[in-house]
C-alpha cells in the first residue's frame, strides 16, 4: 500500500520585542551582559512585588496586529499559566489566554489565528559535572532575559511543507523587521518558531495526531526539522504505528528528533485570569498611535512599485528584501545625474547590484544609491554600453567611486550618438568584409552582427550596437 | 542623669493621636516614645512579635504628620534588611530589598518601624496558630487565641506593646483578631492602600489596614496609608482625605443588619450576639435606624471564597521553590528538590489551601468551582449595592464567637473558616468595613462590624467614633499592670 | 469528594510530598470543605458575568523607561545556592543542555 501523505502544519512564533525594558518592570532588555545583571525584585519574582505592563509591548501588539489584518481586542487580559521550572520566577508565566490582544488575520497565503503578548523565560545554563548537587548534573539560571516582552504569533495550520513554512517565516520576518518591532534574529533567539505538525491522506479533510517540534533556530534548521519530523511521522504510519501527541526536540547537530517530556508529565497549566494586572483596554489614542507608527508594509509596497512600472518580478523582490527595496527608493530619489526609468534601475538592483553583493545588504557596500542611478541613467543616455556599465558597477562594488569620473579614466565611454569617431570605424570594418556588406545589402540583416563584432573588437567596446547598427544601413542605404 | 518625667507606662497608656499631639506640643519626645514602645515589644510574651528594631531610627522629620509614634508591621510586609517571612518556615529569616509601598509611605509620614509582629502562616488562618513561629497569645486570657491572621498585630495593641499596627485582611484577617483582642481593626475599600511588597496571599482580596486602640488612632493611620501607588496597577487611592471622626450622633443614620449573617443556624454565641443587640439599642438611641436587610447571596461566600482564595494562593506560592531565596531540601533532581522544599517548607494549612487551590484550578474543575466562585461574587457585589440603596451601613457581630481556646479548632478546618463568616462578604465585595470593641461575653471581647460602599471609610470612621463613645469600652483587661 | 488519587495527582501539580497517612487526612479534609463549597452549585448563575477583579481600573500601563537594576550580589544575596553568578539548580531532566525559550509554549 503506498498512500499518499500531505503534511499540516500551524506555526507558533515567538518574537522578543525590542522594547527598552522588560514586560513587567523597569530593567533594560539584556544583550549579553553577565548573568542576573538586569534584575529588580519584580522580575526575580521576590515575595511581595507585582507585575506593571509596558505600553510600549501594547504598542508594538497593535502594531504586529494591524500588519497582519488582525482584528484588535478592544478590552483584553492576561492570564496565569502555571508551571513549576527555574527559568519560571513566579511559578507562572504572565500570559494572555481566551481574551488575546488581536485575533485573526492573515499574511501571504496563510491565516493567522491569534497574536497575544507574555513575557519570556529565564535562561537555563548547563553547569556542567562541576557544578554538582548532591551527585546530580547542574544548571544555572541567569534572569536577564526573564520578562523580555514577547509576541506570540499563531497561525491555522495552513502551512503544507517544510519549504513554505521557511518562506512564509521569511515574508513574517520581514514584515516584522519593516515594523521596527523586534531585531528578528533567529539565531540570537529574538525570533523563535515552533511547529505544530500532522499528517493525513491527500483528499481527507480530517487532521491526524500533532506533534510540536521545537528548537529550531534557524531558517535551515526549521525546514530541516519539519522535513524530518513529516518523515518519522510517515514512517510511522506506514508501519501501522499511531502518532502520539508530543513535543519533540530537534537537534540540529545530529537532525534527530527527540521527545521533550514524559506522557506522565501531562501538563495542566491551571490558566486563570493574572489578579495583579487589570484589562488592557484600546483606547482610540492608542489605536491611532499604533496607526501613525505603521511604516509602508512589503505588501503595499509590492502594489506601488507595480504602479511605477516596475515588473511584477522585482516589485515583489524589491517589497519583500527591505533592504533591497530601501535601497531601490533612495537611488530612484537621488535624481542627479540622468534621471533613471524605474524599470531599468530596479533590473539593475534585483539583477547586476544582488549578483554583485549576494546577501550582503546594498546600504552597506560601496554603491551608493546616487552611483548606481547615474549608472543607469548614462546607460540609458546610452553615454555607455550595458557592456561596460557592468564593467563599471564592478569598479563601484570594489572600490566605491562615480561611475562618470570611471568611464572617464578608464575610457570607456559610448561611441557613437553624435560622436563621429565611430563613423572610419564603421567604414573601415565594412571595408575588411566585403562579403558581409553584399549579404547585408541583399536583405539579410543578421549578417550585421559580424560588423558589430569586429566594431566592438576594434572600440573595446564601447560602441553602441544600435548606434553601429544605425551607420551601417546609412552607408549601404538599407 | 536626672529623673525621667515620664514612666514606659504613662508613654505607652496612650493613644497614638494623644502620643503625636504629646510630641507636637514638646511634652515628650520621639525618641522616648520609640524607647518604651521598643523596651515593651522586646519584653513581650505573648509572643507577638517576630523581630523588634534594636535602636531608634533616625528621627522623624520635624513637622511630620505621625511625629514618630513607631508602628508595628505584620510580618509579611516586606522590610527592607529586617526579616519578612510571613510567618514561614520556607522563608525563615528572609530579608528583602526593598521595602513595601505603604511601610515606606507610613515611615515618610514619620511612623518608624518598631517590629515586625507574628501571623498565621502566608495570613492562612483565623487564630494565629498556624504560625511557623508559634501561636500568638491573646492578651485577655493566655489561653486562648488571638484571631489572625494579622494575630500578632492585634494581640501587640491590645497589649499596649505597640501604639498601633499593620494588618493586612483578606476574608476578615483584620477585623476577626480585633474583635477578638477587643481593638479597632479597619479593612479599606480593595485599592485605596497599595499592595507592592506585601507579601501575596489573595491578590485580588488582600488588603492592608489599621489596627488600633480607637477609631481615631484608626482614621490617623489610614489617612496616612491611602493612596495610589505607581508601581500596583490595581491600587486607585483614596477620593479625597481621610478626616478625623467627629460625629456624636447617628441622627438619620439608616442601620441595616442582614438576615443571612445574624439569624440562626451560623454558630453565632448567644452572648455575641446579645452585645451586638445590644449595640443596635444604643445606635437607635444616638438617632439611627435599625432595620433588618436582605443579603441573599451572602450564605455562599464562604464557599465563594473559599475557592478563589485558595486558587489565587496556589499560584502566589508557587514562587516558593527553593531557588532564588528561602529554604531548600535537596534531593537529586530537580523535582525532588522542588517537593522536598515545598513539602517541608510549608505548614499543614498552607498546604491544605494550595491543595484546595490546585485542585479547583485543574483541568476540568475550573468552571464549576471558579468560574462559579467568580460569578457568585458578582451576585454578593449586587446583594451589597442593592442593600445600600436603603441602608448607609450594613451592620453584624464580626465573629461569631468570642476568642477560643488554643487547639479548640485546629483538628477541624471547616469550623476554623466558619469564623469568616461574617466577614468574607465585605471582601469579596471589595467594601470597607471596621471591626470596633463592643463589649465583653463571658469576659473577652465582642466586636462590631460596620460595613458602608467603596470609599465610604469616612462616613464609617464617623459612625464608629459615635458609636465607641457611646460603648465607653474598657480596654484595660487586656493590658499587664506596668 | 476528592479521593487518594485525585489528592495525589493534585499534590504532584503543586509540588507537594504527601506521606500516606497525609493523603488520607488530606482527602477526608479536602472532601469536607470541597462539600460545602459544592452548594454554589446549586445556584442558577446564567448569564452572571464573572468577577475577577472589583476595581474598575483598565490599562493601567507603565511607560516604557527603564529603571535602575539590582546589583547582581544583592540578586543573589538570599539564593541557597549560587555559581558563575547565577542560581544554581539541579538539572531538569531535559534532554538538552540549554532551555533557549524550551519551556515556553
Ligand atoms: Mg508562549
Ligand atoms: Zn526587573
Amino acid at each position: 500500500m503506498n498512500r499518499e501523505f500531505e503534511p499540516v502544519i500551524g506555526l507558533e512564533i515567538h518574537v522578543q520585542l525590542s522594547t527598552k525594558t522588560k514586560m513587567f518592570c523597569g530593567c533594560a532588555l539584556s544583550f549579553g551582559e553577565p548573568p542576573n545583571t538586569h534584575t529588580c525584585p519584580v522580575c526575580l519574582g521576590l515575595p511581595g512585588t507585582l507585575p506593571r505592563a509596558n505600553a510600549r509591548a501594547i504598542h508594538f501588539g497593535l502594531m504586529i496586529g494591524l500588519a497582519l489584518g488582525s482584528e484588535l481586542a478592544p478590552r483584553s487580559i492576561f492570564h496565569r499559566k502555571n508551571y513549576f521550572y527555574p527559568d519560571l520566577p513566579k511559578g507562572y508565566q504572565i500570559s494572555q489566554y481566551d481574551e488575546p490582544l488581536c485575533r485573526g488575520g492573515q499574511l501571504g497565503d496563510i491565516r493567522i489565528h491569534r497574536v497575544h503578548l507574555e513575557e519570556d523565560a529565564a535562561k537555563l545554563v548547563h553547569a556542567g559535572s562541576s557544578g554538582r548537587i548532591h551527585g546530580s548534573e547542574a544548571s544555572v539560571v541567569d534572569f536577564n532575559r526573564g520578562g523580555t516582552p514577547l509576541a506570540e504569533i499563531v497561525t491555522e495550520p495552513d502551512v503544507r511543507s517544510a519549504a513554505q513554512a521557511r518562506e512564509w517565516l521569511t515574508l513574517l520576518r520581514t514584515t516584522l523587521r519593516r515594523l521596527g518591532v523586534s531585531d528578528v534574529n533567529m539565531e540570537e533567539g529574538s525570533l523563535r518558531c515552533d511547529a505544530n505538525i500532522s499528517i493525513r491522506a491527500v483528499g481527507s479533510t480530517e487532521l491526524g495526531t500533532k506533534t510540536e517540534l521545537k528548537n529550531m533556530n534557524s531558517f535551515r534548521y526549521l525546514e530541516r526539522g519539519v522535513n524530518a519530523e513529516i518523515a518519522r511521522q510517515e514512517a510511522l504510519l506506514r508501519a501501522g504505528g499511531e502518532v502520539v501527541q508530543e513535543t519533540l526536540h530537534f537537534d540540529p547537530a545530529t537532525e534527530r528528533i527527540t521527545s521533550l517530556r514524559s506522557k506522565e508529565e501531562a501538563h495542566d497549566y491551571r490558566y486563570f485570569p493574572e489578579p495583579d494586572l487589570v484589562p488592557v483596554a484600546i483606547s482610540e489614542e492608542m489605536l491611532s498611535a499604533a496607526r501613525d507608527a505603521m511604516p509602508e508594509l512589503p505588501a503595499a509596497r509590492e502594489t506601488r512599485l507595480v504602479g511605477l512600472g516596475v515588473s511584477d518580478a522585482n516589485a515583489r523582490q524589491l517589497a519583500w528584501r527591505t533592504e533591497l527595496g530601501d535601497y531601490f527608493e533612495a537611488a530612484l530619489g537621488a535624481g542627479g545625474n540622468g534621471s533613471a526609468q524605474p524599470q531599468a534601475l530596479a533590473n539593475w538592483v534585483c539583477n547586476e547590484l544582488v549578483a554583485r553583493v549576494g546577501e550582503e545588504d546594498p546600504n552597506a557596500s560601496s554603491v551608493t544609491p546616487a552611483a548606481l542611478a547615474e549608472l543607469v541613467g548614462l546607460v540609458a543616455a546610452k553615454a555607455v554600453t550595458i557592456g561596460n556599465a557592468k564593467l563599471v558597477l564592478d569598479r563601484l562594488v570594489a572600490d566605491g567611486g562615480g561611475p562618470s569620473q570611471i568611464i572617464e579614466t578608464e575610457g570607456l565611454g559610448a561611441m557613437g550618438g553624435g560622436d563621429d569617431a565611430l563613423d572610419p570605424i564603421v567604414e573601415a570594418a565594412l571595408a575588411a568584409n566585403g562579403d558581409v556588406a553584399e549579404k547585408i545589402k541583399s536583405g539579410n540583416m543578421k549578417a550585421i552582427g559580424a560588423i558589430i563584432g569586429h566594431v566592438m573588437r576594434e572600440t573595446k567596446g564601447r560602441a553602441d550596437g544600435a548606434e553601429v547598427t544605425r551607420i551601417v544601413r546609412e552607408k549601404l542605404g538599407v | 542623669m536626672t529623673e525621667a518625667r515620664n514612666t514606659f507606662s504613662e508613654l505607652t497608656a496612650m493613644t497614638a493621636c494623644t502620643a503625636v499631639e504629646a510630641i507636637e506640643r514638646g511634652d515628650i519626645s520621639a525618641a522616648e516614645v520609640f524607647e518604651a514602645y521598643r523596651v515593651a515589644a522586646a519584653a513581650d510574651d505573648l509572643n507577638a512579635y517576630l523581630w523588634v528594631a534594636e535602636e531608634a531610627p533616625p528621627a522623624a522629620p520635624a513637622g511630620a504628620a505621625l511625629a514618630g509614634v513607631p508602628l508595628a508591621v505584620k510580618d509579611l510586609f516586606c522590610t527592607e534588611g529586617v526579616p519578612s517571612q510571613a510567618g514561614s518556615k520556607i522563608i525563615e529569616g528572609y530579608r528583602p530589598p526593598y521595602t513595601a509601598s505603604v511601610v515606606a509611605r507610613l515611615a515618610a509620614a514619620g511612623a518608624p518601624l518598631l517590629g515586625k509582629t507574628n501571623q498565621d502562616e502566608f495570613a492562612m488562618g483565623s487564630s494565629n496558630e498556624n504560625s511557623a513561629f508559634g501561636p500568638v497569645l491573646n492578651p485577655w486570657d493566655r489561653a486562648r487565641v488571638p484571631g489572625g491572621s494579622s494575630g500578632g498585630s492585634a494581640a501587640a495593641v491590645a497589649a499596649g506593646s505597640a501604639p498601633w499596627a499593620l494588618g493586612t485582611d483578606t476574608g476578615g484577617s483584620i477585623r476577626q483578631p480585633a474583635a477578638l483582642c477587643g481593638i479597632v481593626g479597619l479593612k479599606p475599600t480593595y485599592g485605596t492602600i497599595s499592595r507592592y511588597g506585601m507579601i501575596a496571599f489573595a491578590s485580588s482580596l488582600d488588603q492592608a489596614g489599621p489596627l488600633t486602640r480607637d477609631v481615631s488612632d484608626a482614621a490617623l493611620l489610614l489617612a496616612h496609608m491611602v493612596g495610589k501607588d505607581e508601581r500596583d496597577c490595581t491600587s486607585v487611592g483614596f477620593p479625597g482625605v481621610i478626616e478625623r471622626p467627629t460625629a456624636t450622633t447617628l441622627a438619620g443614620v439608616r442601620l441595616g443588619v442582614p438576615e443571612e449573617l445574624t439569624g440562626d443556624g451560623i454558630g453565632m454565641e448567644p452572648g455575641v450576639l446579645a452585645a451586638f443587640n445590644a449595640t443596635l439599642a444604643l445606635a437607635e438611641e444616638l438617632g439611627a435606624s435599625v432595620e433588618t436587610c436582605h443579603l441573599p447571596h451572602a450564605t455562599h461566600a464562604l464557599s465563594a471564597y473559599y475557592v478563589l482564595a485558595p486558587a489565587e494562593a496556589s499560584s502566589n506560592l508557587a514562587r516558593y521553590d527553593g531557588v532564588r531565596y528561602g529554604a531548600r531540601v535537596e534531593d537529586g533532581s530537580l523535582v525532588g528538590m522542588y517537593t522536598k522544599t515545598r513539602s517541608q517548607g510549608f505548614g499543614a494549612e498552607v498546604k491544605r489551601r494550595i491543595m484546595l487551590g490546585t485542585y479547583s484550578l485543574s483541568s476540568g474543575y475550573y468552571d464549576a468551582y471558579y468560574g462559579s466562585a467568580q460569578r457568585v461574587r458578582t451576585k454578593i457585589a449586587e446583594d451589597f449595592r442593592a442593600a445600600f440603596e436603603g441602608f448607609d451601613f450594613i451592620v453584624t457581630p464580626t465573629s461569631p464567637s468570642v476568642a477560643f481556646e488554643l487547639g479548640a479548632k485546629t483538628a477541624d478546618p471547616l469550623s476554623m473558616y466558619l469564623s469568616d463568616y461574617c466577614t468574607v462578604p465585605m471582601s469579596l465585595a471589595g467594601i470597607p468595613a471596621i471591626s470596633i470593641p463592643n463589649g465583653l461575653s463571658e469576659g473577652l471581647p465582642t466586636g462590631f462590624q460596620l460595613a458602608g460602599p467603596a470609599f465610604s471609610e469616612n462616613r464609617i470612621l464617623d459612625a464608629a467614633f459615635a458609636l465607641e463613645q457611646a460603648i465607653g469600652f474598657d480596654a484595660s483587661g487586656a493590658r499587664t499592670p506596668a | 469528594m476528592i479521593d487518594r488519587e485525585q489528592v495525589l495527582h493534585v499534590a504532584r501539580l503543586a509540588r507537594l510530598e504527601l506521606t500516606d497517612a497525609e493523603v488520607g487526612q488530606m482527602s477526608a479534609e479536602l472532601s469536607a470543605v470541597l462539600d460545602h463549597i459544592k452548594k454554589i452549585g446549586e445556584l442558577d448563575l446564567s448569564g452572571v458575568a464573572p468577577t475577577s477583579h472589583v476595581v474598575e481600573v483598565v490599562s493601567a500601563l507603565r511607560p516604557d523607561v527603564v529603571d535602575p537594576s539590582l546589583p547582581v550580589e544583592v540578586a543573589l544575596a538570599s539564593a541557597p545556592a549560587v555559581a558563575g553568578g547565577g542560581f544554581l539548580v539541579p538539572s531538569p531532566q531535559a534532554p538538552v543542555t540549554s532551555s533557549e525559550g524550551q519551556s515556553l509554549r
